[in-house]
């Protein structure tokens, strides 16, 4: 019996040990995004070179990376972030400097440093996605048309029901002072100043009781569709996903959408550094770029935009861009921490 | 139909039925939630709910793609595997060392009884939340966050007061001459700690290490704070299922988790009756 | 005290001094061997719990980040009589640290130390740094201090500094301060911080945990007192109800409620069916949702040390007293209630123990206002990342849970929990 237990318990051992050996984690957002990511990133990575991926998920924010960094357990290798957090992932030291020169040319030859739009090769990242924030309805909510613009969707007499909204800061504040009509290009600037966060915490304020906040982009089709909310707050690609494999009755509104790059970056302190930096080139390719638009997001590399058909461009962000904000990375590496802070304090009031 | 004493009015027996009424109500809400998420898990749709065709009995309304799911992805497949390892070995770690202290807190000559007792009782009431930030601050020192034996080590602790408090309750039925007769007898107490003791309280122990397993196998918190992506266990993916995508695959792992309870509780009766038999021959 | 005893017994029966030496040895041999037996999961339990507890307690004061980042400037600032702007010496060498740690990428956990004690700070550090990023050294050694005014005109003012102060301090109670919703102020004195939160939250987890209590008493009393009074295999089999949800995941349970409560769930078609209501209610992601299925999750934990104590409870106490013609309800309060007081004080503490630092439940159906305690302390934690004040939180949290853990001990005995 006892000879039973110590084998028992070095196999187990020996078990955990070979489960952790090769693996590199890779972590992004789930959902239908993260499905695309694996279709035409990771299981072409794995097939072609045979190491054994992990592929998390997390609601995205740099509190976890921070975390890992500073206890200094670091458990992920690469992950996929939002240039408005991206900024300040970098400037703190959660993610490593990346050379761009290692990046190969675009399919078409072109040298990655003319292939890649100018935002998407970043001291710490390489572009994964050109992506937007949108809001949605679901059709059977309101009778004729719906929402259109921003300022409908902070209206509840006229457009009543819930309203899903990623529980964080950014994007919610920018929101709250379009809606309450300052103009997309000052927007920054005011959000920069005392009464400008105020406010917007005001704007935001008059519609508390009726937001359901979620935590991760992948709840927000699931929202509209259980009834949990009739608009949501979301990345276009889920909503597009829902409505083009699932038939979901939903509709996107572009008005006054924040649009931002997704970047690949990489720990600082992992240990899997080469290994990590091996997949960044391969998921950057021309071609695993391109099949992003499964979820209607853009390439970032101009080769990969050759590769895309026509009607499916104008579901692309870019499309839209005139009647965007583009998100400031550097405005939420400054001021992320304080207001996280002040919207923390708010949401608990 | 019983027969009720003669001082007893209409409104004792009123009562009484009300009374009764009111247990089975409590009964039911106790299991029907429980039992509710078994046919949800045949859900032939993403959702969490009951569909027109599931109600109107149609088979099509009805599959098992939640259940291959399980087995498909490599997610489910890792954290099954994982939730076995760590459970196993977190158990039998307890188990030992909590089989041999109680043996020890059984002496009436143990010093200390009352708060070394208390002490090993206390991963119990101390919140888990506490327990998983004191742990991430202190396993950190010596690289424990992130690791199979980190978290082996972290839920052995918490199923240590379970296997104290089970094997105790065996001791106490237990005649400690038998402990000295062996011992006279020349016997090396190790010898006689496996050859007399161990026999005789063997249901405590097992029971005790069942429960340090299911305690284990349940625990999440911990799992939140100290794992990394290679030691997500059942509870943990379950937990971010529920956060971040709520899909029926989950449902499907919480009927097979119930049905393992189920098991469970059918082992640990059988292990009960035959500790009341022992002491009874005893 | 054994051995003493022990040693006048042998005297007492007429053996010998050498006996009762004898004696007394063999029983220290006898506690020597005993606390053997305990001493390898005491030393595990010191390592693999109690020694991680004492790190919380030790980390809610102690934080060394600061005093590390920046130790030449807090060394230069000590003269400063703490109004004012401080000496253009203190601003310049302040300049050339942030430089530094804009260029080892750490200037961010500077600015979190000090957006602690002034919030909306860390704006100020961050940016001041990254202007600062590409200074050239002999600019920031002659003109550092103008170069930081340029930057921010925060840092003209005493405010800022004094945060950096406070932030310098390696020990501090600070981060108690801000559990109790209190802060220092500029002469000294302790006040109390503008936004209430954390003492708010500790009342409402007690609330909340009082009525999760309540609920699992009331329902809890009936079904244990029937099973009590049930011939022994029905009680059996009933208690085969209340032990599989007891043994089933805790994770399952709560996924079954969010079945149950969302918006298009189990109980709203129903209603919607019964026709009881035009529209869905909004039940999961409140305190009503917490609440609920943490009384379905702690119920058991009421029914089992409730039902143990009953099924001693002679029932022919209750028939005498109403044979001779006692009505039920004072024949209940003053004959059975006092009798299944054990059990009931037992259950009552046990589940108020448990759910006042629940964390699960309340984090995935309690939305914004069915959180507790545990949640924030999770979410500094693993959010906010303020460690500091996580730990000071749950060090409050362990001395209300100790402190009820001492009742328990003192009326129930810790040692008497019963397990199925």
């Amino acid at each position: 019996m006892k000879y039973h237990l110590l084998a028992m318990a070095g196999a187990l051992a020996l078990g955990a040990q070979g489960a952790a050996a090769q693996d590199l984690t890779v972590t992004s957002f789930g959902g239908a995004y993260g499905a695309a990511q694996q279709e035409h990133m990771i299981d072409p990575y794995v097939a072609e070179t045979g190491v054994n991926i992990l592929f998390e998920d997390y609601g995205g924010g740099v509190a976890e990376m921070k975390a890992q960094s500073e206890s200094g357990n670091i458990q992920w290798d690469v992950v996929d972030i939002e240039v408005i957090d991206l900024e300040r992932a970098c400037s703190e030291g959660y993610v490593a400097a990346i050379d761009h020169s290692m990046l190969p040319p675009g399919d078409d030859g072109t040298p990655a440093a003319e292939d890649f739009i100018p935002e998407a090769l970043h001291e710490c990242g390489v572009g994964n996605i050109v992506w937007s924030i949108i809001f949605a309805h679901a059709n059977d909510a309101y009778a004729d048309g719906g929402p259109q613009t921003i300022a409908d969707f902070f209206d509840t007499e006229a457009f009543p029901g819930k309203r899903g909204l990623r529980k964080r800061p950014q994007v919610n504040l920018e929101w709250a002072l379009m809606a309450d009509g300052v103009a997309p290009e000052d927007v920054y600037e005011v959000l920069a100043t005392e009464e400008g966060q105020q406010r917007a915490f005001d704007k935001l304020g008059t519609i508390k009781d009726d937001i359901v906040w979620y935590d991760s982009w992948s709840q927000a089709p699931v929202l509209l569709n259980d009834g949990g909310a009739q608009m949501v707050q979301s990345a276009n690609g889920r909503i597009f996903a829902a409505i083009k494999d699932e038939g979901a009755p939903f509709t996107m509104v572009w008005d006054s959408h924040v649009y931002d790059l997704d970047v690949w970056a990489v720990m600082e302190g992992t240990e899997k550094m080469d290994q990590a930096l091996d997949f960044i080139k391969f998921a950057t390719q021309t071609v695993p770029l391109s099949g992003m638009q499964d979820v209607a997001y853009g390439p970032t590399r101009k080769s990969a935009q050759a590769l895309l058909p026509e009607d499916v461009k104008q579901d692309l962000p870019t499309a839209h861009l005139d009647a965007g904000l583009k998100a400031d990375g550097i405005f939420w590496a400054d001021f992320g921490e304080s207001l996280g802070e002040k919207f923390n304090e708010w949401l608990l009031q | 139909m019983r027969g009720f004493p003669e001082y007893f009015t209409i409104w004792h027996i009123a009562g009484h039925y009300a009374l009764r009424l009111m247990a089975y109500l409590v009964l039911g809400f106790l299991i029907l939630p429980i039992l509710v998420i078994i046919p949800l898990s045949f859900n032939a749709e993403p959702f969490f709910t009951f569909t027109q065709g599931m109600l109107a009995l149609d088979p099509d309304a009805y599959s098992l793609r939640w259940y291959e799911e399980i087995v498909t992805d490599q997610k489910w497949t890792l954290a099954i595997r994982n939730s076995f390892i760590i459970g196993v070995a977190a158990a039998i770690l307890a188990t030992v060392l909590g089989t041999v202290a109680a043996v020890g807190l059984a002496s009436p000559w143990m010093p200390f009884k009352r708060l070394i007792t208390a002490l090993l009782l206390s991963p119990m009431i101390v919140p888990l939340i506490i327990i998983a930030a004191g742990m991430f601050f202190f396993y950190t020192n010596f690289g424990l966050v992130g690791t199979y034996p980190g978290l082996i080590i972290a839920h052995a602790a918490l199923g240590v007061p379970f296997v104290i408090i089970t094997v105790t309750a065996t001791l106490a039925g237990f005649d400690r001459s038998l402990f000295s007769a062996g011992l006279s007898l020349g016997a090396s107490p190790v010898k006689v700690f496996w050859d007399v003791v161990i026999p005789l309280i063997r249901p405590g122990v097992i029971s005790g290490g069942l429960f340090a397993f299911v305690t284990s196998f349940d625990e999440v918190v911990l799992v939140l704070f100290l794992a990394g992506p290679e030691q997500r266990t059942i509870p943990r993916q379950m937990f971010s299922g529920l956060r971040e995508q709520i899909n029926p695959t989950i449902l499907a792992v919480a009927t097979l988790l119930v049905v393992l309870s189920m098991a469970l509780l059918v082992t640990l009766e059988i292990l009960r009756r035959r500790s009341e038999r022992l002491r009874g021959a005893g | 005290m054994a051995e003493t005893a022990l040693a006048a017994q042998a005297t007492a029966s007429g053996l010998g001094p050498e006996d009762a030496r004898n004696a007394a040895r063999e029983v220290r041999a006898q506690r020597v061997r005993a606390f053997l037996f305990v001493l390898p999961l005491l030393a595990f339990i010191f390592f693999a719990f109690v020694a991680p507890i004492a790190s919380m307690l030790f980390r809610s004061a102690y934080n060394p980040t600061a005093a590390e980042l920046v130790p030449t400037t807090l060394e230069a600032i000590e003269s400063w009589d703490g109004e004012g702007r401080p000496d253009e010496a203190v601003l310049t060498q302040f300049a050339i640290d942030l430089k530094r740690l804009a260029n080892d990428r750490t200037s961010g956990q500077l600015a979190e130390e000090i957006n602690r004690f002034l919030p909306g700070t860390s704006s100020v550090v961050k940016s001041t740094a990254r202007a600062l990023r590409r200074a050239e050294d002999e600019t920031l050694a002659t003109g550092g201090a103008a170069l930081l005014l340029d930057a921010n005109e925060a840092w003209g003012e005493p405010g800022i500094w004094r945060a950096l102060t406070q932030a310098g301090q390696v020990y501090s109670a600070s981060y108690y301060l801000t559990a109790l919703d209190l802060e220092m102020s500029r002469e000294g004195t302790i006040q109390q911080r503008d936004t209430q939160i954390y003492l708010k939250l500790y009342g409402k987890t007690l609330w909340m945990a009082l009525i999760i209590t309540l609920l699992t008493l009331i329902l809890g009393y009936p079904l244990a007192f029937h099973m009590a009074h049930s011939s022994t295999s029905r009680a059996n089999f009933l208690m085969v109800f209340v032990l599989l949800p007891f043994w089933t995941s805790l994770l399952v349970r709560t996924t079954s409620w969010i079945a149950l409560l969302q918006t298009n769930g189990v109980v709203n078609s129903t209603l919607m069916a019964l026709g009881l209501t035009r529209d869905p209610l909004e039940m999961l992601y409140t305190q009503f949702s917490t609440i609920i299925a943490m009384t379905h999750i702690l119920l058991p934990f009421m029914v089992l040390p409730l039902y143990s104590v009953m099924r001693g409870i002679d029932p022919s106490y209750m028939r005498a007293a109403m044979s001779m013609g006692s009505r039920p309800i004072p024949a209940f309060l003053r004959i059975y209630l006092p009798m299944s007081l054990p059990g009931l004080s037992a259950g009552a503490l046990l589940v108020f123990i448990i759910s006042v630092g629940y964390y699960i439940t309340p984090a995935l159906v309690g939305g914004t206002d069915g959180q507790m305690i545990s949640n924030i302390i999770a979410f500094h934690m693993q959010q906010s990342n303020n460690w500091e004040l996580a730990a000071a939180l749950g060090s409050l949290l362990l001395f209300l849970i100790i402190a009820l853990y001492w009742l328990y001990d003192r009326f129930v005995g810790a040692g008497n929990i019963k397990l199925g």
